[in-house]
């Protein structure tokens, strides 16, 4: 490999997840290592979404069964077994297949349809899911949920944190390989023209289904880590909150980006944390969801194509301005 | 001559309105092809259902001796045939690279050798290659998604309305290209720019109310004032 072909932004991307390891060193407080480890698996879990947002421009408001998916899997096995590496592992691979087939099922029957039925209806499957789980308590505890233990080495919270930044890291880095490949063009082209993309020879629904899939798989690995993070699984995994959540999560920090996703869930954490806890300032902030709002109100007005879309947009104009000199310059020729 | 392209009293609809009732024509292979008419007659429509992004209702449409009426349109692509539509349907987001990558099929020394020679043909586009489609003119637009239906190996190129909206040194442009690439594959052409299309068209068909109601060479039809004003326009 010739490392001069590789990107500047790579390198970028990887000093900043340098800086990232040499964190917890700094940050010992568990609390705050908490916060950052989820930062980290929500960033997994609005990735996932933007391969399907915001490259192949499927909106999907059942997303979150995947990430269900992969909690109860690993709830279910952590608690049926004995709490070590290889069975957890065999619960990554459990949630791996149970949502590949799920997110092939769904996506055959329905990615035939247009975006908002494809929304509505994967609204509803989600919801299918979340009864699913409240009905079926003998397996699943209802809302009620269960706690259960996971291996040693990741109750340290250190570990746990280095578990999930290496697989941010991993998986950041493996969506951008997708996403630049020819594969990756082509889910471009069909977020662009549908239409188009089918005329230049490419039967677009086979790859929907297999962006459908990789993020459904890759949402359900950010539902193992949630649970492994807080120990304790209950239908909340199935919340349409969360689908919410995540979509807001992509939003702000810009569709398309890769690296936006894991902004906006850094943001919109922090948020969740902060505004919550200056409930003890004012009263106003007892109702921070109210802030939360206007945060994010704030964020689509002044940022319309999320944080990085923008600062990207930004960069691209100043380089348009001199694109359309060039164009006039060689029309006039 | 062999015939490349077959339609058969072809008919079709879009929703509820018939805009295609009778459309027969032959494209032989090699040269221009033209179809001429005017506003609404239904060429555009005819090409769409060529690629099967409109389905034909009625008749037979034939591609190298094959039935293709009932195919999807990313088969009918892969049998070799190549589509511009008149709003060029340049991918906005993709770069100039990334819009010409994605129509290749396959990046072998073919397909590299083609894109080598189009590049060189609308050198526009090499210079704006990382630049995003959507920002480029309407010419560079039209450029970019004729170099895009010519990079994969296809037999035949349907080209919708090259110079609409083009300023006339750019039609000239575009015209020039066409002109170069007849040499190399077969083209059916729909185009209201009777300049044009007499001076790269070797044979025409003019569309009226969705059926196809003369044809001939294009050298006789810049002959009769006749029909050019009675079905085009044109006096």
């Amino acid at each position: 490999m010739n490392l001069r072909h590789v990107e500047r932004s790579t390198w970028i991307y990887l000093a900043f997840a340098l800086v990232l390891f040499i964190v917890p060193f700094l940050v010992t407080g568990r609390s705050m290592q908490f916060i950052i480890i989820q930062i980290f698996i929500f960033g997994i879990f609005a990735m996932s979404y933007d391969l399907l947002l915001g490259y192949t421009g499927i909106i999907s408001f059942g997303h979150v069964m995947f990430f269900g998916i992969g909690a109860y899997s690993t709830g279910i096995i952590m608690d049926r077994m004995e709490p070590t590496i290889p069975n957890m592992l065999l619960s990554v691979l459990v949630a791996f297949i149970i949502a590949g087939i799920v997110s092939f099922i769904v996506g055959i029957l329905t990615l035939r349809l247009k975006s908002h039925f494809y929304a509505m209806l994967t609204l509803a499957l989600a919801g299918l899911f979340l009864v699913a789980a409240e009905k079926w308590r003998d397996v699943t505890g209802g809302y009620d949920g269960f706690t259960f233990r996971v291996p040693d080495i990741l109750r340290e919270s250190q570990n746990l944190y280095f578990l999930s930044l290496v697989s941010l890291v991993l998986i950041f880095f493996g969506l951008r390989r997708l996403t630049k490949s020819p594969f990756g063009r082509v889910l471009m082209s069909i977020r662009e023209n549908e239409q188009r993309t089918e005329s230049l020879g490419y039967k677009v629904l086979h790859y929907k289904v297999i962006a459908s899939v990789v993020s459904g798989v890759i949402a359900s690995f950010a539902g193992v880590l949630y649970i492994i993070s807080i120990r304790f699984v209950n239908t909340d995994v199935f919340a349409t909150d969360l689908t919410i959540d995540v979509l807001l999560m992509t939003i702000i920090g810009g569709v398309g980006t890769l690296i936006g996703p894991i902004i906006g869930a850094g943001l919109i954490e922090f948020a969740h944390h902060w505004l919550s806890s200056l409930s003890d300032v004012h009263w106003i902030f007892e109702r921070w969801i109210i802030l939360y709002g206007t945060v994010y109100i704030l964020v689509v007005i002044f940022f319309p194509l999320g944080i990085v879309g923008t600062i990207r947009a930004k960069f691209l104009g100043s380089s348009a301005k001199k694109g359309l000199k060039d164009n006039q310059k060689s029309e006039a020729i | 001559m062999n015939s490349l392209l077959n339609l058969n009293q072809v008919a079709a609809n879009i929703g509820q309105y018939h805009i295609l009732h009778d459309i027969s024509f032959e494209v032989p292979s090699g040269g221009v092809t033209v179809l001429l008419g005017r506003n609404g007659a239904g060429k555009t429509t005819t090409l769409r259902t060529i690629m099967g992004l409109n389905p034909a209702s009625k008749g037979s449409i034939t591609f190298k001796n094959e039935e293709i009426s009932r195919l999807k349109p990313h088969i009918i692509a892969n049998r070799g045939i190549g589509y511009v539509p008149e709003d060029q349907g340049i991918f906005g987001d993709l770069t100039v690279g990334e819009n010409i990558r994605v129509a290749m099929k396959k990046e072998d020394e073919g397909t590299t050798k083609r894109m080598e020679w189009v590049l060189e043909l609308f050198p526009d586009l090499k210079k704006f290659w990382k630049k995003p489609g959507g920002q480029l003119s309407g010419g560079q637009k039209q450029m970019l998604a004729i170099a895009r239906a010519y990079v994969n190996e296809n037999e035949l190129l349907l080209i919708d309305e090259p110079s609409k909206g083009l300023a006339p040194i750019i039609v000239e442009k575009v015209m020039d290209s066409i002109n170069q690439m007849k040499e190399k594959t077969t083209i059916l052409l729909v185009e209201q720019n009777f300049m044009m299309a007499s001076k790269i068209g070797d044979q025409f068909y003019i569309i009226d109310d969705g059926q196809t109601i003369h044809n001939g060479q294009m050298e006789e039809l810049k002959e009769d004032k006749v029909l050019m004003k009675k079905y085009l326009g044109i006096s």
